[in-house]
C-alpha cells in the first residue's frame, strides 16, 4: 500500500491545467502544419493565422484560446495507492481554481439555469477510474464548448453497423459546418451505454492526434470517417478546403445485445491536454 | 489585404465582398449570450443602451482576464450561430455589423442584406493574437457578467476575413447543411 496526499494531486492538476491552455499538444501542430501546406485563400489564412497565434501565445504568455474550458481532469488511480488529506475532489478542483486564477484564464462555469458564474471555474469535470498498480495517472483537458455544443450521441440499431457508425461521424461534422472551429478533432465512443459511451468518447479527446485505434476493424471506423469528413469540404473555419478534420479517434467497450450507442464529441483544432504520472 | 477603420461609410461597406481580407481597427463593443439577452430587455422596455448602436460593431467575443501591464488578456471570437435570434432585431435597430466565427442563419443573412452591413469572421482559437491588438479596454455595462460584461475595446489591425457582405453572399455558402 502506498500512501499519497490529495495535496500531490491538486499540485499536479495545477501545474497540468496551467501548461494546457498556453499551448497546442504536440501532435495537433504538427498536424495543422500539414494541412496548411494543402491549402489556399482564406483557409490557408486561417490555419496560418492559429499557428502564428500559438506562438504569440508563448511569447506574450496568454492561453491559446480566450475559451479556457470546462476543465475536464481524468485520474486513473491504483487501487494500492491510500489517499489521505482534503476530499479528492476538493482537491483537484483547488487545482483548477489555484489555476485559472494565477493563468489569468477565463471562468466559465455558471449555473445552467440562472447563468450566474461560479467565478473561479470549478467545479471541475473530474472523471475517477479506479485501475491496477500503485500509480496515478492525471490528465486534463481544458475543453472548449463552442465545439462540445455540436457534440451528440446516437443509439442506434445493432443492425447498422459499421456503415451506421460511421455516418453517424460524418453527419455531426456535417451538421456542426464552421461552428466548432474547424479542422476538428473527433472522438467517438462506440458500445457501453448511454452514459459510459459518450466518456468513451472523451477519453477519446485525449489521444494523440493522428494515433489508431489499436483494434484493426476500429481502426478502419477512424480511417474512413476522417476521409469522408474531409471530403464535406467544411475546411478551416468553414471556408472551405480540404482539411474539415485532423484526425478521428474512437473507443470502444462492449454494449447490449439490443443496442449499438455512438458519441460524438468534437474538440476544435486547439487541442490542449496534459497528462502526467504520478509514481 | 484591406485596411478599415471604423467607423465604417456605407462606400466602405458597399466594397467589402465575402471572402476579402481586412485589417480592422478602431472601437468594438463585446456581447455574447448573456449581454444580448439583457440588451434585448432594455429595447423591451424602451430604455437606453450602454453603447449607441447606431453604426456600431459588435465583437461576439468573452476575453480572459488582462495580464499585468496588458489592456486584455486572450480575446478570440466565439460562435456567432448562438446570437441568432438576436443580430436581425439589432441590425434593423441600426448597429453596423458584427464579429465573429461561423456561419449566420439565413434570417441574418437577409438582415445584413436589408441594412447594408457587414459581418467578419475573427479566426476562432486565435485568442492571442486578438488580446495583443486590443489596446484599450473598459467595461462598459454589466460588470456582473464578468467576461461575458460588455467591453468598449480599441483594437488595432485585427486580422478578419469578410463572411458575409452587404450583398448578401457568405464565405459559408459552400457549408452542407
Amino acid at each position: 500500500m502506498k500512501t499519497v496526499s490529495t495535496q500531490t494531486i491538486s499540485d499536479c492538476v495545477y501545474r497540468l491545467a496551467l501548461k494546457a491552455s498556453g499551448t497546442l499538444t504536440d501532435s495537433c501542430r504538427t498536424a495543422l502544419q500539414d494541412s496548411e501546406q494543402k491549402e489556399t485563400g482564406a483557409a490557408r489564412f486561417a490555419l496560418a493565422t492559429v499557428l502564428e497565434n500559438e506562438k504569440c501565445a508563448i511569447a506574450e504568455q496568454m492561453p491559446v484560446c480566450q475559451d479556457t474550458g470546462m476543465c475536464v481532469v481524468l485520474l486513473e488511480i491504483g487501487q494500492e495507492v491510500h489517499l489521505t488529506g482534503a476530499p479528492l475532489k476538493d482537491a483537484v478542483d483547488d487545482g483548477v481554481r489555484r489555476a485559472y486564477r494565477d493563468g489569468l484564464f477565463r471562468k466559465s462555469i455558471c449555473d445552467p439555469l440562472t447563468r450566474i458564474n461560479t467565478g473561479d471555474n470549478t467545479p471541475a469535470h473530474l472523471h475517477t477510474e479506479i485501475v491496477k498498480g500503485d500509480k496515478i495517472s492525471v490528465t486534463v483537458l481544458p475543453k472548449g464548448f463552442g465545439s462540445e455544443n455540436m457534440s451528440k450521441l446516437y443509439m442506434l440499431t445493432p443492425a447498422e453497423g459499421k456503415t451506421g457508425i460511421v455516418n453517424a461521424i460524418v453527419d455531426t461534422v456535417r451538421i456542426a459546418g464552421s461552428r466548432p472551429c474547424p479542422p476538428v478533432y473527433v472522438g467517438v465512443g462506440i458500445g457501453g451505454a448511454f452514459d459510459s459511451c459518450a466518456f468513451l468518447a472523451k477519453k477519446a479527446l485525449t489521444r494523440e492526434v493522428g494515433s489508431r485505434n489499436h483494434r484493426k476493424d476500429v481502426a478502419e471506423i477512424e480511417l474512413e470517417a476522417l476521409e469522408k469528413i474531409n471530403a464535406l469540404e467544411i475546411g478551416a473555419q468553414g471556408f472551405g478546403g480540404k482539411t474539415t478534420a485532423i484526425g478521428v479517434s474512437c473507443e470502444i467497450a462492449p454494449t447490449h445485445i439490443a443496442g449499438l450507442p455512438v458519441a460524438v464529441n468534437i474538440q476544435c483544432h486547439c487541442v490542449r491536454c496534459e497528462k502526467e504520472i504520478l509514481l | 489585404m484591406k485596411m478599415l477603420k471604423l467607423p465604417l461609410s456605407e462606400e466602405e461597406i458597399s466594397q467589402l465582398h465575402a471572402g476579402d481580407s481586412v485589417m480592422l481597427s478602431g472601437t468594438i463593443y463585446t456581447a455574447r449570450d448573456c449581454a444580448h439577452k439583457r440588451l434585448f430587455d432594455l429595447l423591451d422596455k424602451n430604455e437606453q443602451l450602454p453603447f449607441d448602436l447606431n453604426g456600431a460593431l459588435i465583437y461576439y467575443a468573452g476575453p480572459c482576464p488582462a495580464p499585468k501591464g496588458k489592456a486584455c488578456g486572450s480575446c478570440g471570437p466565439t460562435t456567432s450561430a448562438r446570437m441568432n435570434s438576436f443580430a436581425p432585431r439589432l441590425l434593423d435597430a441600426g448597429l453596423g455589423g458584427m464579429i465573429g466565427k461561423g456561419e449566420m442563419s439565413r434570417e441574418t443573412v437577409e438582415s445584413i442584406k436589408r441594412n447594408k452591413k457587414v459581418y467578419f469572421a475573427a479566426i476562432g482559437g486565435a485568442g492571442a493574437i486578438y488580446g495583443n491588438a486590443v489596446k484599450k479596454s473598459d467595461c462598459i455595462a454589466f460588470p456582473e457578467l464578468l467576461s461575458e460584461a460588455i467591453h468598449q475595446l480599441q483594437v488595432e489591425n485585427f486580422p478578419l476575413v469578410v463572411a458575409i457582405d452587404c450583398y448578401g453572399k457568405s464565405i459559408y455558402e459552400n457549408d452542407k447543411n
